[in-house]
């Protein structure tokens, strides 16, 4: 990466420009593996590029960054992702 | 070398065009109409190699050169009057973003009502957006002036945007002869225009986004040092171009027989140059008065007007009006003798509405000041018909 | 194409300064997985100058332009001329807007570059008000709607940009939906495969300024095209095809759902409701999509 030495409003990509946004969440999503039919639709409507498409074709979650909003929770079809209360164990 | 006889705007024109800028979007507006129309005359004629964008207002005209600056491009433009005030927004915004846009400005009365002679208002009213700001008063003087705001624009430690401005007809649509250099000087004496900064896929940045207030403030500063840096460059490469063309316009203030004057006139454009004619005058009547023609109104002369006022009192003539206040430029060379010189500072307001200031009327001025018959600020010839 | 064969490449780089289930980060997502990284966006006010976070960070990993919020149409066609003359014509030029900036201060400047014939993607996410600036009316919000602006519900229905776009005869225009992403996808990639000027708006169901749930933004852009409120649709030289359920729709093959279904999700409509129920204001803005409907049956069947 190539910084300019104009002083000016000129930004960086950074992953985590605003810190951790895992922190943001107040409802956490929960992947259950074995109910997963490999569809991808939480993978694309994430709107955080939080949920990781393994080789697989199954997701991983990456808490550090999600910020909880449940959309793949809701747009999942089998419910293999569900929302749980930060710090509440079912 | 050549000689071209032909108007201000033809003259801007191809200056322009042989400073070959990549992109110009171009807006017509009386009096700047025929400045765009020389340069599409030099579409047509295919000297113009660039990307010439009709667009559709003056301020998209001013978003067009800020996204061509930005994408690493030499942009150029010309507007006047209402159509420099549409571009407001934009000018603080491509001065923000350190573009080294060019643009003449043909200095027209702001309306209502619709008038299209000069006055210097819509420029004076833009001199806060951080845009270095040239004012010209003759036709080579602006062929000059435009060649060397590239230079200056683009040089590493200014990276302002440049404004040229001349008065509506009286310099945009009367003929003077030109010495026009070979394109190849031109050349030579700009280089390749390298941005300070560009949009580049290969290298993603995000220009402008949220900025703190700590940081803005750094940003604000680095415009006020680059301008500082232009008030050193602007002789430097004045002389630079001397050197290759033969003329030279480098001085932030032009001095005209000020040699032991007690009395200095200080003006823009057009009366600047009106004014030597009754300088000559009043030195043969045995007057003591010479002129400093203010050539830079932004970086301002600062240091340089206050060696005037070291050395002389000081008449200021001012073609445009800050209402509530005075002539900007009386009140700005007041401020440079603030509490460092004795000197008694003049100001007259005149011209305005493109009223004609012949140069028996600024003889009139500077008696009237010299003679102690005038006020410290006055307009000059409201009482005319 | 499937969800699955969508490219896994990603130029949102995590950690943004997005509300959580924001349909702007979404639609960006599926744009840079379309254009890929050799592509340059510009933005004008809108939230998504908020969304790449903060000096001198960036959450986005591909070239950006911020502008003025009128400007957005007019700096891509700077953008665009420069890179064409450096050569670089393979440089996928973006103009990212929100409803205001198109509808409302920036519809000059896209007219202009339309008319002119710019070779860019001029790309307008529509949540239907001025979000960033907290909920304001916007030439695109919906009749009867709260706003910051309209506290009793906006008094006017919205206008058609789709048709104004059209009035330009540019060579490509489609209106598509977050909640559709092989559509979407599908259209961006058309839009990249043409010379000229592109138009395509995409409806951005808004949390907060819609008042729904988070977890609701894609529902609600389904219920969009399903009540009828929104319509997909591309025109590639004049020629107009509905696409999915809105072709359904406009042939009469499906019933488009009641706007009842879809508004009571939404706070916005939430006087509709309460205390009693607004069946007057309600069925105006049913009679409003009908006629919407019974012109397209006219135009296009």
């Amino acid at each position: 990466m190539k910084k300019y030495d104009v002083v000016t409003t000129i930004s960086y990509p950074k992953i985590g420009a605003m810190g951790k946004t895992g922190s943001w969440r107040v409802f956490k999503p929960i992947f259950d593996k074995a109910k997963c039919v490999k569809c991808l639709r939480c993978w694309i409507f994430c709107p955080e590029a939080s949920i990781k498409r393994e080789k697989d074709d199954t997701i991983s979650i990456d808490y550090e960054y999600c910020k909880g909003c449940g959309i793949c929770a809701n747009e999942c079809k089998v419910k293999a992702i569900t929302m749980e209360r930060e710090g509440e164990k079912k | 070398m050549t000689i071209m006889i032909d108007t201000g705007n033809y003259i801007a024109a191809k200056a322009a065009v042989m400073a070959k800028p990549d992109v110009v979007p171009a807006y017509p507006i009386t009096p700047q109409t025929t400045l765009v129309e020389g340069i599409a005359n030099y579409v047509g004629t295919g000297e113009f190699k660039g990307e010439y964008i009709c667009v559709e207002s003056e301020h998209s005209a001013m978003c067009a050169c800020i996204g061509a600056s930005a994408a690493g491009s030499r942009t150029f433009t010309g507007t006047s009057s209402h159509g420099l005030l549409l571009m407001h927004e934009m000018l603080h915004w491509a001065a923000l973003a350190r573009l080294p846009v060019v643009m003449c400005n043909i200095n027209r009365v702001v309306g209502p009502g619709w008038n299209i002679w000069t006055d210097e208002n819509d420029s004076i009213s833009q001199r806060d957006t951080g845009w270095i700001q040239f004012y010209c008063s003759s036709n080579q003087e602006i062929f000059d002036t435009v060649i060397q705001a590239f230079k200056l624009a683009e040089h590493k430690n200014v990276g302002l945007p440049v404004m040229i401005s001349y008065n509506a007809f009286i310099l945009s649509h009367t003929s003077m002869p030109v010495e026009i250099p070979e394109q190849q000087v031109v050349d030579d004496f700009l280089g390749k225009y390298v941005p300070q900064w560009k949009l580049d896929v290969d290298n993603p940045i995000t220009f402008g986004n949220i900025i703190g207030p700590s940081d803005y403030y750094k940003v604000r500063r680095a415009m006020q040092d680059a301008q500082d840096n232009a008030k050193k460059l602007i002789p430097q490469i004045a002389k630079e171009w001397k050197q290759k063309s033969g003329f030279y316009h480098g001085d932030l203030l032009e001095l005209y027989k000020c040699n032991d004057a007690e009395y200095i006139l200080l003006a823009m454009g057009a009366i600047g140059a009106e004014s030597k004619v009754a300088i000559d005058e009043m030195q043969k009547k045995g007057i003591k008065i010479g002129l400093a023609r203010v050539r830079t109104f932004r970086p301002f002369p600062t240091e340089e007007i206050l060696k005037l006022g070291k050395q002389a009192d000081l008449i200021v003539i001012d073609r445009n009006i800050s209402i509530g206040l005075e002539g900007a430029l009386f009140t700005e060379v007041k401020a440079a003798l603030y509490g460092k010189s004795d000197a008694k500072v003049h100001g007259f307001i005149a011209g305005l509405g493109g009223k004609d200031v012949p140069y028996t009327d600024v003889e009139t001025i500077c008696k009237k000041a010299i003679d102690g018959k005038a006020k410290e600020y006055e307009w000059y010839g409201l009482e005319e018909a | 194409m499937a969800i699955k064969d969508l490219p896994v490449e990603e130029y949102i780089l995590q950690g943004s300064a997005a509300c959580p289930g924001c349909p702007a980060t979404m639609a960006l997502r599926m744009v840079f997985k379309a254009f890929g990284k050799n592509m340059v966006m510009v933005v004008p006010a809108c939230c998504t100058a908020v969304i790449e976070s903060l000096y001198p960070n960036t959450s986005f990993n591909i070239p950006v332009m911020n502008i003025a919020f009128e400007a957005a149409a007019a700096g891509a066609s700077g953008v665009e001329a420069a890179l064409r003359v450096q050569g670089k014509k393979d440089t996928t030029v973006v103009a990212w807007a929100g409803d205001g900036g198109t509808y409302d201060i920036g519809i000059q400047a896209l007219s202009g570059a339309l008319e002119r014939g710019t070779n860019f993607i001029y790309i307008c996410y529509n949540n239907q008000i001025y979000s960033n600036t907290g909920i304001q009316r916007s030439g695109a919000t919906p009749y009867a709607a709260w706003t910051t602006t309209t506290v009793g519900g906006k008094t006017e229905f919205r206008k058609e940009m789709g048709d104004i776009v059209r009035a330009h005869h540019i060579p490509y225009s489609a209106q598509t939906c977050i909640s559709y992403p092989d559509d979407f996808y599908r259209k961006l990639k058309k839009a990249q495969s043409i010379k000229g000027p592109k138009y395509i708006e995409i409806m951005a169901p808004c949390p907060p300024g819609w008042r729904f749930s988070m977890e609701k933004t894609v529902e609600m852009g389904r219920m969009a095209v399903e009540t009828g409120a929104w319509t997909l649709y591309e025109c590639e030289n004049d020629v107009m095809t509905f696409n999915g359920k809105s072709k359904l729709i406009l042939e009469k093959k499906i019933q488009r759902k009641p706007m009842e279904d879809w508004i009571k999700y939404q706070g916005r409509f939430g006087h509709l409701f309460k205390p009693t129920k607004d069946t007057k204001r309600i069925q105006a803005l049913e009679d409003h999509i009908d006629l919407i409907w019974e012109r397209y049956r006219e135009c296009y069947l």
